[in-house]
């Protein structure tokens, strides 16, 4: 069975439908892009993914013994976090929270794992400094530590690389990438549909058509054509504009 | 001086003044940290003046134990308060701010229609700068302050961590299992609480400078959650005790004292906080 299955999912707020009649799954090992316009639903469905909201249609499976809550998540960055004194160790550990049951205090296993996945993601030495002084990159990688403590099977990634500029949106990528060759599930929602085709095993496509698939069978689908115009009609306006730079 | 002191401290009052102030500037300071991160400074402020809607009802109705209307009104106004945060029709701060200014005006309305004491406005003044009450407390009072005190800290010590996290990413803590909306209720509750306590230490216009003061001088000087908790904790606790003991030496009120050297070891906190260079 896979991971994660979608069955004829309707979501949206106040019972008003933004996106219907979604059906994908997501096996282990994927990495799946959620790719669509803004206001399309992406955030909406990642939300139902994590079971913050329910749908209001369908339904979503999980199996292959994964736990509803053993999704690791990597957010987008808050207003709250921006001045927020906590130390990268903090951070870290609160990724652990699921695991702990009704025990008030973390234990010496789960901060021996906040240490691997800290090491892991190379910020080790970035341990006692405070989130709110690290640099963007540094502060998604200290998150994405943190959803790992969280699971050791699927990872969802929120607009992983918003507001980082491109060197390290492209070491962002490319941990992303690393991670998923050593057995973690990616489900990642992107703007950024150049990366999407160049990374994901399988996108979904959502908006006025839906598209599920694999990548080689987007590329010659119709809304990935229609989008991959869009973009490059976008991307050649703002680089004669000067700035060039889409996430 | 200290020949001065000894005389006070004599007097029973005295003493249970000290401790009553000490313990409920330990319990203000602990979750006035996660109001602050959660934008939610001016709660305190909102649910003061609610308890004061709710004093006037209680002296109203002539109750002797006024704490039985105060801590159930407080706490409800609490978690509706706190609920608004996810509800977009009106905006947290105008829901504060409608509570806050429409109980303070019934309360008022109340109190000058039924009263019957013969001093109105000192009594009214009383309630809002805490002048006097602090000094009459009873030995019951303190006890019962004593009590729910030990109960703040030791929910706060036992939900360290899933403040923590709540605070600092309620979705993400969400997603991994944490039932938020129950943390959430338990901040509003335990808020609640300390409002109704700190009434009598310092008055209702001025209890959330015991919450939001010591936690943002902390924040000046800390770069980690542990450090500006237990900061906040330590400089709330010096600050009501100098408070005190100033206020009994020159004779000043009590709660503004407080209040006061609160604000000046936030400006001392804020120096410091330059030089080494840390925060925003």
């Amino acid at each position: 069975m896979a991971l994660i299955t979608a069955k004829d999912l309707a979501l949206g707020y106040d019972r008003e439908v933004i996106v219907s009649g979604l059906n994908f799954e997501v096996n282990s090992g994927d990495y799946l892009c959620i790719v669509g316009e803004n206001g399309s639903g992406k955030t909406t469905l990642m939300k139902t993914l994590l079971s913050l909201m329910e749908p209001i249609e369908g339904k979503i499976l999980t199996g292959d013994g994964l736990n509803a809550n053993e999704i690791g998540y990597l957010p987008q960055q808050t207003q709250v976090q921006k001045d927020f004194p906590a130390s990268v160790k903090e951070v870290v550990l609160s990724g652990c929270q699921g695991r702990c049951g009704i025990r008030p205090f973390y234990s010496r296993k789960e901060k021996e794992l906040a240490k691997s996945n800290m090491e892991r993601m190379r910020i080790k030495e970035l341990e006692n400094r405070s989130y709110r002084e690290l640099s963007g990159g540094q502060q998604q990688r200290v998150l994405l530590a943190r959803a790992l403590c969280a699971t050791q099977k699927v990872l969802l990634l929120d607009e992983p690389v918003s507001g980082l500029d491109p060197k390290v949106t492209a070491e962002m990528y490319e941990l992303i990438k690393k991670l998923n060759s050593e057995g973690i599930t990616i489900i990642m929602i992107s703007h950024d549909i150049e990366a999407a085709v160049l990374y994901a095993s399988h996108i979904l496509h959502i908006g006025e058509e839906v598209f599920f698939g694999t990548k080689e069978d987007y590329l010659k689908s119709s809304p990935g054509q229609l989008f991959i115009m869009n973009r490059r009609f976008k991307n050649e306006g703002k680089e004669q504009g000067g700035t060039g730079n889409d996430r | 001086m200290i020949d001065k002191l000894t005389l006070y401290f004599q007097y029973p009052f005295v003493r249970y003044a000290l401790i009553v102030g000490v313990l409920i500037a330990l319990c203000s300071s602990l979750l006035g940290v996660t109001l602050v991160l959660k934008r939610f400074s001016f709660i305190g402020d909102g649910l003061s003046h609610v308890a004061f809607g709710a004093m006037a009802i209680a002296a109203v109705l002539q109750f002797t134990n006024r704490m039985i209307i105060m801590l159930p009104v407080t706490v409800i106004a609490a978690i509706l308060l706190l609920r608004t945060g996810q509800n977009t029709k009106i905006k947290g701060d105008a829901m504060v701010a409608m509570i806050s200014v429409g109980s303070m005006a019934f309360g008022y309305l109340l109190m000058n229609i039924f009263s019957t004491s013969s001093n109105l406005t000192g009594d009214v003044c009383s309630t809002l700068f805490g002048s006097t009450s602090i000094l009459t407390l009873t030995l019951r009072e303190v006890r019962v302050c004593a009590v729910l005190s030990v109960v703040v800290v030791a929910i706060f010590v036992l939900f360290y961590n899933r403040i923590f996290a709540v605070t600092f990413d309620e979705n993400f803590a969400r997603a991994v299992g944490t039932k938020t909306d129950r943390y959430n209720l338990l901040i509003a509750v335990v808020i609640a609480v300390i409002i109704v306590l700190a009434m009598n230490l310092v008055g209702s216009l001025l209890i959330s400078a015991l919450v939001i003061f010591p936690a943002l001088s902390a924040m000046r000087l800390f770069n980690n959650f542990k450090s500006v908790t237990v900061c906040s904790a330590v400089l709330s606790v010096i600050c009501a005790f100098l408070g005190i003991m100033i206020s009994i030496l020159a004779g000043t009120p009590v709660g503004s004292t407080i209040v006061a050297i609160d604000v000046l070891a936030f400006t001392c906190c804020c120096a410091a906080g330059r030089l080494k260079g840390v925060g925003v």
